[in-house]
């Protein structure tokens, strides 16, 4: 390994220290994962401890697109559009099972699951996960930040 | 000099109100931090006032009622579920009562009880997320993080009767899923004091809160007589002072055996949508206590000669043939993982083999059991209601919920239709903000209480 | 019961059935005399049903018995608060010919529960200000909540939104 090397994945170490513990996460909450959310972020369970406590309501501030709740038809192309907007580096939490398969809305009106429409990193699964499935997902997400090769 | 309407003191005289070419379109949702659930609201602006508005629904339209037609009766219960997620309970409790109207059925004692109590926690933690969004929205984001604490000890004693904390699940027609755990009632006792005290807080926090009340009163208001016309129920109703409540109105279960009050205001604004809430909350609180208190403990029809024993030896010794007194052993289910077993299932059930699952140990036990369950599970038997339709309404959180069914007298349902409590308000909203201030259209919007997966389906 | 009687008495051949089963007073009445029946229903003092607590509508095309009759009913649920009793009041339409009288006029919540029934069965109201579909998106084509729209037909993801 030269010096050069030896730097810059010192560098990414570094970098994927900083950024995982400072997630600024877009909650696109849109039905009943939603109260699971609040609970997670509240004091009892309190997501905060994860560096994950502030939500940006807006898509060009944040870094991690957590999609809460089922995605129909008539909201698919508004979650591409909030997803298009996000500056890089992004990632994408597909919360409940209805944004990871479509769940049990095997129907007209809801997309199954929402990677046909976005790329997503951390699949939570549960109808809707418990506060701790979604605390296990975020830590999952923060290793996979914290591990992969960073842009910089 | 002619008095100065509000809208006039903002803008200086003179500012109309009319379509002119200088308004301006402003799209609120669908994704927006105060649109709680999906709504996309279109607002046509003079200045800062709303002239005019459109409200868009639909972006979580997940064909509830084609879907309860797909399955046997009882399946329709996960999908009512997540109509008002914030209180499941009342939702299970009233489509299956529709069911249970149309079989001509009535359920046990203990079961009326439970359904009551179960019905009242959810209620309170519905008015407890409303009040606490709503707030938050107004930046008393504390009130927030309060009301979801209390939420939180509420939800823990759903999960301990359910085993799940917001999809519970847990009506069946002809009763419900589990009885009670052990302690029930001490531990409600001990969350209500817990959840007295939040409210405690929150009343000295919120209720002459200056800014709150500044962005509360007098915002959002709608007449009693359009709030008529519009259909709307429950707290937004109650705000005009109109007393109008199912459980008041038209007794189901055992309400006309509890004593409460229905909180009424004048006002019909924010504000006194707020009040009704609050009060709601400790007249839900006086039910459940009382009927705890009242709660019978309904007939058990078992006798117990040995120790519960665990359900694969119970199988086991069937096969090899030891039969005797087989029957009478219960075994060890936890009650509220399945529920079946003899003794708490014959006290939340009703004794109808038609409608209602065996007991694990009869199911396990003997070929009758087993027959009946199967009868019942196997698609095409099932519970199977005469053809004919049904309305029963219940007193949900934001209003009368009602559910209509019709049945072609086979195993599933033909139509299920949901009379959604809070799209009455949402479709009143236009008129609601209509002249306000942009910035009122947020705790207006709050004070609704739009529950997505209810108003959509 | 007397609602029902009393409305047999004044609008004759124009209620076409009545029935009461699990108690609910319930009255089939004919499309061309629905919108002065709920008008009466509404402002008449003995009667005043003040709030119209729901508008749906029923598809019958697989029903038992009733393939060959008329495919919707569109069902109206009305409720006074005044003397706390509920009535039902139900039209009958052909699939050729699935038109009512818009109730907007009476009740502004008609308004989008019409828009709703529009959107799910594909009847139409005469007179509606504002007959948009209300649930599913203006892409879509069909109506969902037909016995004959198979609950799994997708339909192709719409554009952005602009």
């Amino acid at each position: 390994m030269g010096v050069g090397s030896f730097f810059t994945s010192k560098l990414d170490e570094a970098l994927g220290w900083a950024r995982k513990y400072s997630i600024f996460q877009y909650p696109f909450v849109t039905a009943c994962c939603g109260m699971e959310y609040m609970a997670t972020a509240c004091s009892h369970y309190d997501i905060d401890r994860f560096g994950a406590g502030l939500p940006r309501f807006s898509p060009r501030q944040a870094d991690v697109l957590f999609v809460v709740g089922t995605i129909s038809h008539k909201m698919a192309p508004v979650l591409k559009r909030i997803y298009d907007q996000m500056t890089e580096p992004k990632w994408v939490v597909a919360f409940g099972v209805c944004t990871c398969t479509g769940g049990f809305y095997d129907n007209y009106a809801t997309v199954q699951g929402i990677d046909t429409i976005i790329p997503v990193d951390i699949y939570i699964p549960g109808c809707p996960p418990r506060p701790e499935s979604v605390i296990d997902g975020l830590m999952k997400l923060q290793d996979k930040i914290a591990g992969q090769a960073q842009r910089y | 000099m002619a008095e100065t309407t509000r809208q006039e003191f903002m803008l200086g005289e003179g500012s109309g109100t009319g379509g002119g070419p200088q308004n301006i379109q402003l799209g609120v949702g669908p994704a927006h931090p105060a649109m709680h659930g999906i709504i996309r609201i279109v607002t046509e602006l003079d200045g800062e006032v709303i002239v005019n508005a459109d409200v868009e629904i639909g972006y979580l339209h997940r064909a509830f009622e084609k879907d309860c037609e797909q399955g046997g009766w009882n399946n329709a219960i996960p999908f009512t579920d997540r109509l008002n997620y914030v209180s499941p309970l009342i939702n299970n409790f009233g489509y299956a009562s529709a069911v249970e109207k149309l079989l001509g059925i009535d359920v046990t004692e203990r079961c009326k009880y439970i359904r009551v109590i179960m019905s009242e926690i959810s209620r309170i933690s519905d008015h407890l997320t409303c009040v606490g969004a709503s707030a938050m929205e107004l930046g008393a984001f504390t009130v927030f993080l309060y009301m979801i604490k209390a939420r939180e000890y509420l939800w823990e004693l759903v999960e301990a009767v359910t085993g799940a904390r917001l999809t519970i699940s847990y009506g069946r027609v002809g009763g419900v899923k589990a009885d009670l755990p052990e302690g029930f009632a001490e531990r409600t006792l001990k969350a209500f004091k817990e959840t007295r005290e939040v409210l405690d807080e929150v009343h000295r926090l919120l209720t002459g809160n200056r800014i709150f009340m500044d962005r509360m009163v007098g915002v959002g208001a709608l007449s009693r007589e359009e709030t008529i016309a519009y259909a709307i129920t429950g707290p937004l109703l109650r705000a005009v002072g109109v007393g109008y409540d199912v459980r008041r109105a038209q007794p189901y279960y055992t309400y006309d055996r509890v004593e409460f009050e229905i909180p009424t205001q004048k006002d019909g604004d924010n504000y006194a949508r707020y009040l009704v809430r609050m009060a709601e909350m400790e007249q839900s609180m006086r039910i459940v206590e009382q009927a705890l208190a009242a709660i019978p403990d309904g007939p058990i029809n078992v006798d117990f000669e040995g120790r519960p024993i665990d359900p694969a030896a119970y199988v086991d010794q069937g096969k090899q043939g030891k039969t005797e007194g087989l029957l009478l052993l219960p075994i060890t289910l936890s009650p509220n993982l399945q529920g079946q077993q003899r003794a708490d299932l014959n006290r939340v059930n009703m004794g109808d083999k038609r409608v209602v699952l065996p007991p694990k140990e009869t199911a396990y036990g003997s070929i009758e059991g087993l027959m009946n369950h199967f009868m019942l599970i196997m698609e095409g038997y099932g519970i199977q209601p005469p053809p004919g339709e049904a309305y029963f309404p219940v007193e949900g959180a934001n209003g009368e919920l009602g559910f209509y069914v019709v049945s072609d007298g086979t195993d599933r349902p033909y139509r299920v239709r949901c009379r959604p409590p809070c799209l009455p308000p949402v479709a009143a909203l236009p008129r609601m903000i209509a002249g306000e201030m942009v910035a009122d259209l947020i705790p207006t919007f709050g004070s609704v209480n739009m529950i997505g997966g209810e108003l959509d389906r | 019961m007397e609602i029902l009687a009393e409305l047999q008495r004044r609008f004759g051949d124009a209620i076409v059935e009545t029935h009461e089963h699990h108690g609910d007073a319930t009255a089939v009445v004919a499309r061309d005399a629905i919108l002065t029946v709920l008008a009466h229903c509404r402002d008449d003092v003995a009667l005043a049903f003040d709030v119209l607590m729901d508008l749906t509508a029923v598809d019958y095309l697989r029903y038992p018995g009733r393939e060959d009759g008329p495919r919707f009913e569109v069902v109206y649920h009305l409720y006074s608060i005044a003397h706390n009793h509920r009535l039902r009041l139900k039209v009958r339409l052909d699939e050729d010919d699935a038109t009512v009288p818009s109730a907007v006029a009476l009740w502004p919540i008609a308004n989008w529960l019409e828009r709703e029934v529009w959107d799910m069965f594909g009847v139409r109201f005469d007179g509606h200000p504002d007959p948009r579909r209300l649930l599913m998106y203006e892409e879509f084509v069909g109506h969902p909540l037909r016995k004959d729209y198979p609950i799994t037909r997708r339909q192709p993801l719409i554009g952005p939104a602009t």
